[in-house]
């Protein structure tokens, strides 16, 4: 049983400029006790979807579906929207000094936000409550430090008070968005300690929303890849950053600093995020995809499934075959790896002879439709014209 | 030794360098109340040519230290040196001249660019104000430097809002780069941009560097991007070196308990590394700079800290066993094989985190 489900998810905002249109579509679901991990670039669209599940993008063009325990999130009135927010869903946000008040004392604003929800409960329990959730989340002497105010907290407290105010009503889902960006390291290692260790106890289920790979891959157990306002890849966590498929995933992972490329240099994605204005033709990646096709540049792809299942013991794993040759190995699927690139759905991985399958597969498609002319002038490495 | 020859080119020597910030107090007649320690006695040595990689928590004093070696703060006390001439005491004529040779990258290209102003005109202030290149000549130099830093020269009349992150960071460079600098502190240069987009601009920065030369400072707080950049490395906490050693040494065998928990808290995009990483978890938060604890700064979080630490301040210096430039300021370094993920912190402390109740529900 899925506790939220989101269908084909539309989010335009009308500007001088034209219509952004934020998200294109988007479906993801979430169960009780799993973390979803959304993952993209700055305008992707991943912290507007779930702003819009919320109620939080006043004077936005929304389309879709969205059911959280059987009521749907998106035509539900404003007054029955304000007893879901905070009370069954609750939010983490990424700057913690500009989400809390800062005229109100800390346990003041964790008081009021337990006594909106919950109207029986006296002044002194409520405090009582906020006390305990501040002791919970490992604030030093949470008696006292209640009666704070936000900037007496360091940005590691904020953070940890952010955590007990979307505790404090025992939600059923939360959602954090880009909880640690604003941490350092070994701050940030003790926030996902805390909210890896509380997700256990109250089985809540979590929607983790960052552009840092690092925290998906500690945290998530199912990601989601945004790009351009769409799903570029959807795949368990092992999945994806072992075998993913879109180009785009590709490029994310292979342009993160990492020990065996010490002093080497990086590979970036060339070029810029797209204009949410005046999207690309086709494929929204496809400026600045190394394997663009002609078929790319019109025919915007589907999220379809590709082969992401470890291979049964005994076969040959995806990747294996050097020279360009696609695998032909039958290899499992169980519908959970699912990406919307044009490219032959076996070519998942990240070593060198599937990017050559990659290529080759790209030029042998352009040479199949009768053009080969190439914009981008890919040099034929692997495999042949 | 080629070697040891180039471990004499120092370009910038930082002796005993000391910045206090005073926190005033009073309408009238303000009267200094306390003092944050920013940088407290600092040595170090950039060498010509090499990547220093200066890494640490908010707070720790990595962009004062930035800030005072390129003369836009006065040091409270100590020396900085840069090609044997001493900056602190340099008059303002003689500083100008300093500043053609160290320039800056800033983290925030959005609030390091002036947005009324024209980007052709930006990266053509320094230009401007050593007096150097005039109209169609400063424009064609300008136009050079766009090219340089892989901007269209075409987008010279454009204003910084029309520009990405990251094409705003190249701006910052091109500017920096535009008197053709010996040095560059870089202040977070990358940490305001998104991951495809850091690593156009850390592959343009070590480009650069091969082209012309240039000797950089990088400072942030990304670990995976400074082991990326750096030839050396210093670790600061609370406004002293922690650790100085050379970057795959540090990240091998980091002797110093902070540089261990701060390095096994770096994100590892790799879930199968992720799970089998061995995480130090400190508790609580780095103390105020106003009040820092007294020997070693470090001895209320650590882990390995005895009664000795809270007394005596352990010295920069090699420990047994290191190669002869890696310092490491602990009486107690880590051994290889010591344990310190399941250790707690030796000495009582102030902001002890209490542990989680187990699971009632």
């Amino acid at each position: 049983m899925k506790l939220l489900e989101v269908r084909d998810l539309r989010v335009a905002f009308p500007t001088a400029d034209g219509v952004v249109r934020a998200v294109r579509g988007v479906s993801f679901s979430v169960e009780a006790g799993r973390t979803l991990g959304i993952v993209g670039e700055s305008g992707s669209g991943k912290s507007v979807s779930t702003q819009t599940l919320m109620g939080l993008t006043p004077g936005a063009q929304v389309s879709g579906e969205a059911w959280f325990d059987g009521q749907d999130l998106l035509a539900m009135p404003e007054r029955q929207m304000r007893r879901v927010r905070g009370a069954q869903i609750g939010m983490i946000f990424q700057d913690p000094l500009s989400s809390l008040h800062p005229h109100y004392k800390v346990g003041w604003q964790i008081v009021e936000m337990i006594r909106e929800h919950e109207p029986d409960t006296g002044k002194a329990a409520a405090r009582k409550r906020a006390v305990e959730m501040l002791g919970l989340v490992g604030i030093p002497q949470p008696d006292r430090r209640v009666d704070d105010y936000p900037h007496q907290f360091s940005g590691g407290m904020r953070q940890r008070a952010m955590i007990a105010m979307a505790l404090a009503l025992h939600p059923k889902l939360i959602i954090a968005d880009e909880p640690t960006t604003a941490l350092d390291a070994t701050v940030q290692m003790q926030i996902l300690d805390l909210m890896r260790r509380l997700q256990r106890e109250f089985d809540t289920a979590l929607i983790m929303i960052t552009h840092d790979l690092g925290v998906i891959a500690d945290m998530a157990d199912d990601v989601l890849v945004m790009y351009g306002g769409r799903e570029a890849e959807v795949a368990g966590r092992r999945t994806l950053y072992y075998r993913p498929h879109h180009p785009y995933t590709v490029g994310l992972l292979e342009s993160v600093p990492s020990a065996p490329g010490v002093g080497g240099r990086l590979k970036p994605i060339p070029g810029q995020p797209p204009s949410l204005i005046n999207l690309p033709s086709g494929c929204v990646f496809h400026p600045r995809c190394e394997y663009v096709m002609e078929r790319c540049r019109v025919d915007e792809p589907p999220l379809r499934e590709v082969v992401a299942t470890e291979p049964a013991p005994g076969e040959e794993p995806a990747g294996a075959l050097p020279g360009g040759d696609l695998p032909r190995v039958d290899l499992r699927r169980d519908g959970t790896h699912r990406s919307a690139c044009w490219l032959p759905h076996t070519a998942v991985g990240l070593d060198a002879g599937v990017a050559a399958a990659r290529r080759a597969a790209s030029e042998a498609a352009d040479a199949g439709a009768g053009a080969a002319e190439d914009a981008d002038g890919a040099e034929p490495e692997g495999g042949e014209r | 030794m080629t070697a040891e020859a180039a471990q004499d080119d120092v370009l910038v020597s930082v002796e005993g360098v000391v910045k206090y910030f005073p926190i005033k107090q009073g309408i009238v007649f303000k009267k200094e109340v306390a003092r944050v320690h920013a940088v407290d006695g600092v040595d170090l040595k950039v060498r010509r040519g090499e990547t220093l990689g200066i890494v640490g928590e908010s707070g720790c004093g990595k962009s004062t230290l930035a800030r005072c070696v390129t003369g836009l703060y006065p040091v409270t006390a100590g020396r900085i040196t840069y090609d044997g001439e001493d900056i602190t005491g340099f008059s303002r004529s003689r500083m100008k001249a300093f500043r053609r040779d160290v320039q800056m990258i800033f983290q925030d290209p959005y609030g390091s660019l002036n947005p009324r102003r024209r980007v052709g005109s930006i990266i053509g202030d320094p230009f401007a104000i050593h007096n150097i290149a005039d109209g169609a000549d400063r424009k064609k130099r300008v136009q050079e430097l766009m090219e340089l830093v892989g901007l269209n020269p075409e987008h010279y009349n454009r204003f910084p809002a029309e520009f990405s992150g990251g094409q705003r960071q190249r701006i910052g460079v091109a500017r920096a780069l535009a008197l053709k600098p010996k040095l560059i502190v870089c202040d977070e240069p990358v940490s305001a941009l998104d991951v495809s987009i850091q690593a156009q601009v850390i592959n343009l920065l070590k480009d650069l560097q091969d082209e012309l030369g240039l000797t950089y400072v990088f400072i942030a707080h990304d670990l995976s991007v400074v082991r990326h950049v750096s030839d050396r490395i210093a670790v600061m906490y609370l406004g002293k070196v922690a650790e100085l050693a050379d970057a795959p040494a540090l990240y091998e065998q980091p002797r110093h308990p902070y540089s261990a928990a701060l390095l096994s808290a770096a994100s590892i995009a790799d879930p199968d590394e992720a799970e089998r990483a061995e995480r130090i978890i400190l508790i609580g938060d780095v103390p105020s700079p106003i009040d820092p604890p007294s020997g070693c700064r470090f001895h209320p979080r650590c882990p390995k800290a005895q009664e000795r630490c809270v007394a005596e301040e352990p010295a920069l210096v090699v420990r047994d066993g290191d190669a002869a430039d890696h310092l490491t300021a602990c009486h107690f370094p880590v051994e290889p094989g010591d344990d310190l993920t399941r250790a707690h912190a030796g000495i009582s402390q102030e902001s002890t985190a209490p542990a989680l109740p187990e699971a009632t529900t």
